[in-house]
């Protein structure tokens, strides 16, 4: 493991398989009556939120209070930062008063980077604007690989709002890195500026059409649109983008009978989902999801709190 | 992440036989009959290894109670890692698996079972580790190997060999199921290899 997780990029395979063999024992621990572990005691971790999260919060601080870490939670809503203090100011306040880890989301991309320059306690990025939430795409990984075994050669589909999307961009990574192949569908609007240089540099393939991917996919990725980073115009109406991209009864028929869809919440149903597809007990794995996430938030917070201080 | 490596380097000295294969098999027999008759019989036993070697050593003590009682017992396997007090000192490692029969631990007799007994702190550990899965009526420790060298106040309640040995000397197990055959073997401390530097101290780019 790195010192930081800013990005999917510091973590290769091999220490994927790492985070989710830890990831795996911290599973069993949910199903405990003692829900503790000690290897973060005495250890302080700050929820460093200036965007509005339930689940990835809530997620990291169960993470952390099971692994006996003392974790506070900061959100810009009625925080210093609301009265006009720097990013920079407000890091080196919470640092100061002697934490050993720091939970950051932030709506700029490149946030958590930033902050990491600036502290010398690791820094787990929880999602930065519209660059990367790494442990959302290793939660997903994670799920995925309990469900299919090895991802090698794996087919999976990532469908929605990919420009405004970190989870896209981390899993892209992440799944090529674990040896699965994937395609990437958005309408035109929604595909970010580059794809396809970026495509073709990493090797993922991409489509404007969602039908024709589905009978090969081995698993479906289904994005939230994200309504509130949209300034109007992606598309016309959302009766006509559920039409073309959501995952609507007809399209269930297109998957086989247990293909896992995975959706990082919070779902729109009835716009890219629907709730045939989100409740379907054979195929959706989203509880499966909620739930490997507090485990693998567990695993990347042990690796990266609990071993030896680095230097 | 390897632990100690237990196979010795070619070229150091691979110390000399302490206990062979016959001896392990006699010392064994011989716990599992201890355990019994402290026990009176196989009722509410659970025989719990500790990774690496106690898991294999539970299962064959279990086995050989099987074979007296004519009863099974139950085992199970049991990880300390997130409960070492020296997790800080080193770089983190994914934990084994911690494994208990269904019935769970509640009231039982609990024998703890690992290769070697030194310092202590592994075994105070795992009575944290016990103490988060449940409440058992009984805590015993049975051991291959005692060394001495004790820093907490524990001491094993079964006990294949007592062997005295010096700090600087080193006990090293090995079991067919980990490592390909029986024996224990003393030797001197091979000298650490020097430190490689951990992918954690990287500078961040």
């Amino acid at each position: 493991m790195t010192r930081h997780l800013l990005s999917i990029d510091d973590v290769d395979a091999a220490a994927m398989a790492e985070i989710f063999d830890t990831a795996a024992e911290m599973h069993d621990v949910q199903r405990r009556a003692v829900k503790k572990l000690p290897a973060l005691r005495g250890r302080t971790v700050i929820n460093l939120f200036f965007e509005d999260s339930t689940r990835t919060r809530s997620s990291f601080e169960i993470a952390g209070k099971w692994l006996s870490a003392d974790v506070i939670n900061l959100s810009a809503k009625g925080s210093s930062a609301s009265k006009g203090e720097s990013l920079r100011d407000t890091v080196l306040t919470v640092t100061a008063m002697g934490v050993d880890g720091l939970v950051v989301r932030h709506g700029a991309s490149g946030a958590a980077h930033q902050i990491s320059q600036w502290v010398d306690v690791p820094v787990i990025n929880a999602g930065d604007g519209m660059h990367e939430h790494p442990t959302q795409a290793l939660l997903d990984t994670y799920t995925l690989t309990r469900r299919l075994g090895s991802l090698e050669g794996k087919h999976v589909a990532i469908v929605g709002d990919l420009t405004h999307s970190r989870v896209f961009r981390s899993n892209v990574k992440a799944l090529l890195e674990l040896g699965a192949s994937v395609t990437a569908v958005a309408p035109p609007t929604l595909m970010p500026a580059g794809i396809d240089d970026w495509a073709k540099a990493a090797g993922f393939a991409t489509s404007y059409e969602l039908d024709p991917v589905l009978p090969s996919a081995d698993a479906v990725m289904m994005l939230r649109v994200q309504r509130e980073r949209m300034s109007g115009g992606y598309f016309p109406t959302a009766r006509e983008y559920t039409v073309g991209y959501g995952l609507t009864r007809e399209r269930l028929g297109l998957l086989g009978a247990d293909t896992p869809i995975l959706h990082p919440g919070p779902m729109n149903r009835g716009l890219e989902i629907s709730a045939d597809a989100a409740d379907s007990v054979d195929r959706s794995v989203v509880l499966d999801q909620v739930s490997a996430g507090v485990a693998v938030r567990m695993s990347v917070l042990y690796h990266l709190l609990a071993g030896e201080e680095t230097p | 992440m390897p632990t100690q490596p237990h196979v010795q380097d070619p070229g150091h000295d691979p110390g000399r036989v302490v206990l062979d294969a016959g001896d392990i098999h006699r010392a064994l027999t011989r716990i599992s009959h201890e355990i019994l008759e402290h026990n009176k019989g196989a009722d509410d036993l659970l025989l719990l290894g500790l990774h690496t070697r106690g898991v294999p050593l539970a299962q064959r003590l279990a086995e050989k109670i099987a074979e007296v009682e004519g009863t099974s017992v139950g085992t199970g396997s049991l990880d300390v890692t997130m409960y070492r007090d020296d997790l800080r000192s080193h770089p983190t490692r994914a934990p084994h698996k911690t494994s208990l029969p269904a019935s769970g631990i509640d009231g039982k007799t609990v024998v703890l079972v690992d290769d070697v007994l030194y310092s202590g702190r592994t075994i105070r550990a795992a009575l944290d580790a016990i103490s988060d899965l449940g409440r058992p009526a009984v805590v015993r420790l049975a051991v291959l190997v005692d060394r001495g060298h004790r820093e907490l106040p524990i001491r094993a309640d079964h006990v294949g060999k007592n062997l005295p040995t010096a700090r600087s000397e080193r006990v090293s197990v090995r079991l067919a199921e980990t490592d390909g055959a029986d024996e224990v073997r003393i030797g001197d401390q091979p000298v650490p290899p020097p430190r490689t530097p951990r992918r954690d101290s990287e500078v961040q780019a």
